[in-house]
């Protein structure tokens, strides 16, 4: 009987499990690499209503975080100011900017300016900014170097894994409740020691069960 | 010695396990011509039919991931219903067919040949609908890769203590050994294809699948070895996977299901409804194909004689739990038992008491063992039988639960019952695709059970003995 495949066919066997190994690895390369929220997320920065720069504010002119994000402390949520914070300044200084025309705008017929939000946590994911802010968290922490920034981007991925990185080794990144708001923070040497002590006398305990943020 | 034939003499002789005086390549020409010449006109409606079936299976998937759900009767207190029910169903009778080529393997019960491909076959079409319920029951499809333990932006593990976990493995690494242990034990049937094709394209695809089988001496022994090995492994599995599956139901706390007879429980049943399956689907199909003489009725006399044995198993159980409801002075235990025998749903009860229990106690008598009508109804009644009793199960476990003022009578929507239809429209679709496209029963396996095989055979049978092949 005539051989039914040519004997270079003998390869077929090796090359396919080749093939099988790399293309699953390749997958997983893929999978791991661009579904990632580091991949699809970090670094978005949308186009603002209005020109503001947190570098000019907070880098120049020294605001502190909390003049504009003021219920920080005292709620789950870090509002964004109302167009009446921007011209408590904005009233006397550079009252004729064209640039800031769309908040003369909002302040005049008393609508809001469409700011448009960049980090997003998921509806079903509960998240305090008071209960980090009051602990050790700091804004920077999360948010990366605002002060930098003419226009906010994400810089952290804001997955579950990273939130469980710090609940689940919270000396490594919490700070003294004073340096909350400082930017471009150093820590001290032993500070992971310090850190230790602060959670064990202040009962620091940072859930990592579901229920924590799903509910 | 003439002790030992003295001795072999009184034992009555087994009847043959082949009829007809089929010699080796008879049995070729009788398995291997259904899978070259157009398949009989029953087989095409039987298709039109199922694959019916399974188009509805598929809508009702889509409105199912549409909608959530809620398109289901599942609701408190009944989260369990109709899908549950049904993975349990079809994961039990995926039993029968590991059980004959592993475990009657290792004993030695050559009788198995005749089944064993078909009911392997059974088997893995019946797992892939078991685990299509509990798929599409977790209500958010697109995350079901949740229930492997994969790396993830969640930085989270499955919870490895939770039994329906346990199931996902028990059910997928049964599902995948079963698939093995198929297709090694085809490759010398599908060689034997392979050579008997003739065009081209249809002997490439089959030598592909041969692995390069050419029946020497050393193939047949790696072959052999590697089949002795697989059995070996699969044989622990078949007890296994539905010991997990009725962890579901053990490790919880409700009354009905916190049972530690549950684990045996479930493996006897599983191999009851898998081996009345076997019957219904191999009744039809030895006649329709006419291998009457390679599936004879002896070999469904003793498909009938396990029926009868786990099904008394099983039935055993079912009063074993009353007993231990009574004997254990819970008066919780007591009323979930009390209530399944003369509650709400009494008509499952004693629909599943009569199917399972009773019903096979017919063949004790042998006439009814041998009577093929008799052992097709009945097939079918012990199938009724079994999904009750995970009906039974689930939802008069769940309907009372601890608290009265959410007592509720569950009622199945029809998304609910066309699922269940349609997911036997994707069974039988797969097993008619088996029967059209690959050898139903195990050729060189029958052919090594054949008299003629034995190497001595021609010892006593001289020359002037007609041959039989």
């Amino acid at each position: 009987m005539p051989q039914i495949f040519p004997k270079k066919s003998n390869l077929l066997p090796h090359l396919s499990l080749g093939a099988l190994l790399g293309s699953g690895l390749v997958v997983v390369f893929l999978v791991w690499y661009y579904f990632s929220p580091e991949y699809t997320d970090v670094g978005y920065a949308p186009e603002q209503p209005v020109a503001y720069s947190h570098r000019v504010h907070v880098d120049q002119l020294g605001l502190d975080c909390r003049y504009c994000h003021s219920f920080v402390e005292v709620a789950d949520v870090a509002n964004v100011p109302a167009t009446e914070t921007c011209m408590n300044c904005h009233e006397v200084v550079l009252p004729q900017s064209t640039e800031l025309m769309p908040v003369r705008a909002s302040w005049s017929d008393d609508s809001s300016i469409p700011w448009v939000k960049i980090h997003q946590v998921p509806d079903y994911a509960h998240f305090s900014h008071a209960v980090h802010v009051n602990n050790g968290v700091g804004c920077e922490t999360c948010h990366g170097r605002i002060d930098h920034m003419d226009v906010v981007h994400l810089v952290e991925p804001l997955s579950m894994g990273w939130c469980l990185e710090c609940h689940r080794e919270p000396e490594k990144y919490l700070r003294p409740n004073e340096e909350i708001t400082t930017m471009g923070y150093v820590h001290s040497a032993g500070f992971v020691q310090d850190n230790l002590n602060r959670i064990k006398q202040e009962g620091i305990r940072p859930p990592t069960n579901c229920s924590a943020c799903h509910y | 010695m003439s002790t030992s034939t003295d001795h072999t003499a009184t034992i009555p002789a087994e009847p043959p396990l082949v009829t007809g005086n089929l010699g080796f390549h008879d049995i070729t020409q009788l398995v291997s011509y259904h899978t070259e010449k157009r398949p009989p006109s029953v087989w095409y409606m039987t298709l039109l039919v199922s694959s019916t079936l399974l188009s509805i299976l598929l809508i009702l998937i889509g409105y199912l991931v549409w909608n959530g759900v809620g398109v289901w009767g599942n609701n408190n207190p009944v989260g369990w219903g109709w899908p549950i029910v049904n993975f349990v169903f079809w994961v039990g009778i995926g039993h029968a067919g590991t059980l004959i080529s592993a475990i009657l393997f290792l004993f030695r019960q050559q009788w198995r040949t005749a089944i064993n491909r078909s009911a392997e076959a059974m088997t893995i079409f019946a797992v892939i609908c078991a685990l299509l319920f509990p798929t599409i029951h977790v209500g958010r499809v697109w995350v079901i890769y949740w229930t492997l333990p994969l790396p993830n932006q969640m930085e989270m593990w499955p919870q490895f203590k939770s039994p329906l976990l346990w199931d996902v493995f028990a059910v997928s690494v049964y599902f995948t050994v079963s698939l093995v242990f198929w297709y090694i034990g085809m490759v010398p049937d599908l060689a034997t294809l392979r050579d008997r094709a003739r065009n081209t394209f249809k002997r490439r695809i089959l030598g592909f699948f041969s692995l390069g089988w050419s029946g020497a001496n050393r193939h047949w022994r790696n072959y052999e070895k590697t089949y002795l090995l697989l059995a070996a492994l699969a044989t622990p599995l078949v007890l296994s996977v539905h010991s997990v599956v009725s962890f579901d139901f053990a490790v919880s706390i409700i009354p009905g299901w916190h049972t530690t007879i549950f684990p045996p429980y479930f493996v006897a049943g599983a191999i009851f409804s898998g081996f009345a399956m076997v019957m219904t689907l191999l009744i039809l199909a030895r006649r329709i194909y006419g291998i009457e003489n390679i599936i004879t009725i002896d070999h469904l006399e003793k498909m009938a004689i396990i029926t009868l044995l786990t099904g008394t198993m099983v039935g055993f159980a079912y009063i074993t739990e009353f007993f231990i409801a009574w004997y254990s002075q819970v008066e919780y235990e007591q009323y979930a038992f009390i209530n399944r025998a003369t509650g709400p749903y009494a008509w499952a009860y004693w629909i599943m008491m009569s199917c399972n229990l009773l019903f096979p106690q017919f063949f004790w008598v042998k006439r009814l063992r041998r009577s093929i009508p008799f052992l097709f109804v009945t097939s079918i009644i012990v199938n009724i039988g079994m999904w009750f009793e995970r009906f039974v199960i689930t939802v008069t476990s769940l309907h009372r639960d601890f608290l009265p003022s959410s007592w509720d009578y569950f009622n199945p929507t029809w998304v609910d019952m066309l699922t269940f239809a349609g997911s036997f429209g994707l069974f039988m679709t797969l097993f008619l695709l088996f029967l059209r496209f690959m050898p139903m029963v195990a050729m060189a396996e029958v052919k090594m059970v054949l008299p003629e095989s034995d190497p001595h055979f021609y010892d006593d049978h001289d020359e002037s003995e007609p041959s039989t092949h």
